[in-house]
Parts: structure tokens; sequence; C-alpha cells
């Protein structure tokens, strides 16, 4: 398919209809409930399917899923922060359509005993696919619940083999002028860098993303294969991977390097500890009623505290926020 | 109200008609309170600079009614100033007042914005043909408060945007306030020197 870059509108049929992709919620809980009873392959009747496109991917589901109401798809794939392609949230949706998404590696390196550069199928098909339903708690304070499609990157880790003195993983998006317009602003230094200890990159919820509401990345959501750190805010969780480094000092992130006070290595979810130009005790969940609809309170860690606390045991989390 | 002031008058409202307008469907987009927020205090902004606008515009082309549509215009950049509050106190915070109150003291662009109504108030309850009388030459003193609450509006609106690192659109607007205050300050200065 040919797709003009900076198109002003998107075509028409890049739009996912509400019924399909709520079919296809089903079809995949169908699918889901199939493993559970045959632990067969699982395969789907196209009959049921209709004409549901290409980039639909196989998934099974997760216990690491929360089961409150995904924000609706139109909002997911329209109101985005992904500044390569504009600051303004509405921008991505438009601008990053031109993003060419093959040929795509991903280069891992540094302190790992084997090094490689991963095609992005070879990456898809290396582990079976999740839909994990997390919460993705912005920043900015609102919320929203979303389908992922992915695997822990524990299973990519666990191939390269880290030596020991990798303690940091750090993570790289493309940057590229031609395709991201972006590059053409001052708004960060390019490419953009974030980065997580290693125990938080092994941890079951880290996910090595490739697909959303059961599909392929849309490009505005970090096509082909991004980052979802659920318990911290999303701007760790970095778009359109080019290269994984695992390194031993901690790598300086894009934010902290642009505004240190405001933003630290760590931007764990935390309702405790504001935001110099905002408060972060609540969050407006996207999608969720009209303007009389009163904001829910942030929870510690995003709502995964028992998952992730201990690994911050001991720590001075307003110090190292 | 002659039919020019009442064009005006509708003019002045189609930002409010078009957010009905939108709140009927689905055009507030993902994030409805934002949207109205920004909304409302960019045409605040916009219409406190039309305002600022009226005398220069009155000089340059010599017509001496546009002086007419000043107070309708600074009172509409109240309005839409009051509506940014009222969003904020009311659909953004729903009356928290320990909520608000740490918001002003802990977030620079909150406190300024505060100042900056605060700054709108006396200007607008100060507008009637009775209070100029009654304030005589201490109005047009008064009323110089509008210098400070533009920079301030500004400032507020740059601080909101600094943290996108993305100033552009209020370096529009500050760029639009600085030509308006560039105007008066060379008069000012050519009326100095016509003086000795």
């Amino acid at each position: 398919m040919l797709i003009k870059r900076n198109t002003p509108d998107l075509l028409p049929s890049e739009i996912t209809p509400r019924q399909v992709y709520e079919g296809r919620r089903q079809l995949i809980v169908g699918a889901g409930a199939g493993v559970a009873l045959s632990a067969a392959p699982v395969s789907v009747p196209i009959a049921c399917a209709q004409k549901i496109s290409d980039q639909r991917l196989k998934t099974v589901p997760s216990p690491h899923s929360t089961n409150e109401p995904p924000t609706p798809h139109q909002y997911v794939t329209t109101y985005n922060n992904y500044y390569e392609f504009g600051t303004d949230k509405d921008e991505p949706a438009v601008l990053a359509q031109g993003l060419r998404l093959r040929p795509w590696t991903v280069s891992v390196e540094g302190e790992v005993l084997k090094p490689r550069v991963f095609d992005v199928d070879e990456l898809l098909a290396m582990a079976s696919l999740e839909e994990r339903i997390y919460r993705l708690r912005c920043v900015e304070g609102w919320s929203m619940v979303i389908p992922w499609v992915g695997y822990s990157l524990s299973e990519l880790i666990r191939r390269v083999q880290p030596t020991g003195d990798a303690k940091y993983v750090e993570f790289t998006t493309l940057a590229d002028k031609n395709q991201m317009p972006g590059l053409s602003s001052n708004v960060l230094e390019w490419p953009y860098v974030e980065g997580l200890r290693i125990d938080e990159a092994n941890h079951p919820l880290t996910l090595l993303t490739f697909g959303l509401y059961g599909e392929v990345l849309p490009r505005q959501n970090g096509a082909p294969v991004r980052m979802v750190i659920p318990w911290k805010y999303g701007f760790k969780s970095g778009k359109s991977i080019v290269r994984i480094r695992f390194t031993r000092t901690q790598p300086v992130t894009s934010w902290s390097r642009a505004i240190p006070r405001e933003y630290g290595f760590y931007s764990n979810v935390n309702p405790a500890v504001n935001h110099p130009r905002w408060s972060q005790a609540t969050e407006r969940r996207i999608g969720e009623g009209g303007i009389f609809q009163r904001k829910r309170p942030t929870l510690m860690f995003n709502g995964y505290a028992d998952q992730v606390a201990s690994l911050y045991a001991g720590m001075d989390l307003r110090k190292f926020f | 109200m002659n039919a020019a002031k009442f064009a005006l008058f509708v003019a002045c409202l189609l930002p409010l008609a078009r957010l009905f307008q939108l709140a009927g469907g689905p055009g507030l987009g993902a994030n409805p309170v934002e949207f109205i927020t920004r909304s409302t205090g960019s045409w605040a902004l916009i219409l406190l600079f039309a305002t600022l606008s009226v005398t220069p515009l009155r000089r340059l082309t010599g017509i001496a009614a546009l002086a007419g549509y000043r107070r309708m215009l600074g009172l509409f950049a109240f309005f839409y100033a009051s509506l940014h509050m009222t969003i904020y106190v009311w659909l953004d915070q729903w009356f928290d007042l320990p909520a608000i109150v740490t918001d002003i003291l802990e977030r620079p662009f909150i406190t300024i914005g505060m100042v900056t109504f605060a700054l709108l108030l006396p200007l607008a309850l100060t507008s009637t043909r009775a209070m100029m009388r009654r304030l005589g030459g201490r109005w047009s003193q008064l009323h110089r408060l509008v210098y400070l609450a533009s920079v301030l509006g500004v400032l507020h609106f740059w601080w909101h945007k600094a943290g996108k690192n993305d100033v552009l659109e209020p370096a529009m607007y500050g760029a639009a306030f600085a030509l308006l205050l560039a105007i008066r300050l060379w008069w000012w200065w050519q009326s100095l020197r016509a003086r000795r």
C-alpha cells in the first residue's frame, strides 16, 4: 500500500470500524477460551471474522490483564504523545502515516554475550503473543486502559544473555528526519532515549509490544515495536524502537536531560510525588463520561504495587522520582 | 445597540457556541475538559489583545467610532477568562478547595493564572459609565492593569506549554502583545519629544 507522507487525512481504509474491533475483541476472548479448553492451536473461524484486515495478531489472554473496560480504540489511536510526529496529540495520527515499517531491525547490543540485530518479524515470532490489558497513566494526568499485544521483554533478554555488568537497559527510538516531521523542532534532543534498571526490564510486566486491540500497532502508537511499562508514566515506554543497549551506567533519558528537575530516571507512577506543574493525585480516564465526569484517584505504581513495589524496597521515591 | 455592535456581540459568542455544538457530538475529542479549558483560555487572550488593538486601530485609521467597541471586547475577554476559571474550579477540580489552594501555591502557572484573573476582575467591575465617572482620572490609572494582566496571561500560557518545550503558540501571543505595547511606547515617546 502506498501512503503519501504528510497526508492531511487518514485514509478511510485505515480506520477500524467500531463493530470490527469490538467483534475482534470477542474473537480474542473466544480464542482464549478455546486455548483453555483444548490447548489446541488457536484458529479463528473466517466466517465469523467477516473481513478483518490481515494485520490481526494471534494472542492468548494474560493473567496480568485488568478487567477494567478498555478505552475506545478511537481515542487510543488519536490522542497520542509522539513528538517525532508533532507535539499536539492529534498530530501523530495524521503525520505518522508515512512511517515505513518494513524492513525494520532492532539492534540489541552492549553488555550482552550474544549481541544481534533482529528483524522485527523475527522478534514477532520469538515468543507467543499475549493480550495484556494494562492501565496507562500519562505524566500529564490522564489515563487509558489499553489491550496491548506482546510478550515480556525478559523473553528477549534471556536470549541475548546479559553480562554481569549489564545494570541498565537503554531503548532508542527511530530518529529519521525524512519520515518524522517533528524532528525539525527542538522540543527534545533526538533520538528519543529511555531506560530501565535491569531488574525493571526483566520484570514480567515489562512488555515488548507489537500490537493493540488485537492488531499490529498503528504507527502513531509506536509501530512496529515499542515498550510498555505499565507502572511508570507513559513517556518511559519508548516507541518505534531501533536499539536496545545493555549498559553499566544509568542511561541519560531524553526527558531527564531536557528538564532534570521535572523528570527523573525512575518516573514511577506515584500520587504522593507531584510534578512541579501539576498534581499527580488524580487522573482523568480518557473516554470515561463527558465533561461532568470526575477524575479518579491515581494509584501507587499505577495499581501495580503488589507486583513491583519490591523492586524499590528501601528507596526514597521522593528522591528517586 | 447599533447593528455593528450587535454583530460584534454575536461574533464574540461564536467560540462559545462552537463549544456547545461540539459538545453535542464527539467533537470535543478524547479529553473534553482539556479541550474546553484550552479553548476558553485562548479566546480570553485573543479578546484581550483585540481590546488592546482598538486604540491603535482608532488612531491609525482615524475612525473615532471604534472606541465604542472597546468595552464590549474587554468584557468578552473577561467572560472567557471567567469560563476558563469556572471550568478549572468546577469540572477539573470539582470545588476541592484544599486541592485548589495547593495547586495555586505549588504550581507557578496556576498561581499566575489566578493573579491574572484577579487583575481582570476590578477592570470588569469598573467598566460601567457610572464607575468611569466616579473614578475620574483614577479610572485610566486602574485600567493600566490590563498591561500587567496581558503579560501574566501570556506567561501563564507560556509556562503551561514549557513542559512540552514547545512555546511557539504562546510566543505568538507574546509577539502580538509586544507589538501592541511597542506602538504605545512609540506614541508616548513621540509625545514627549513634541512637548520639548
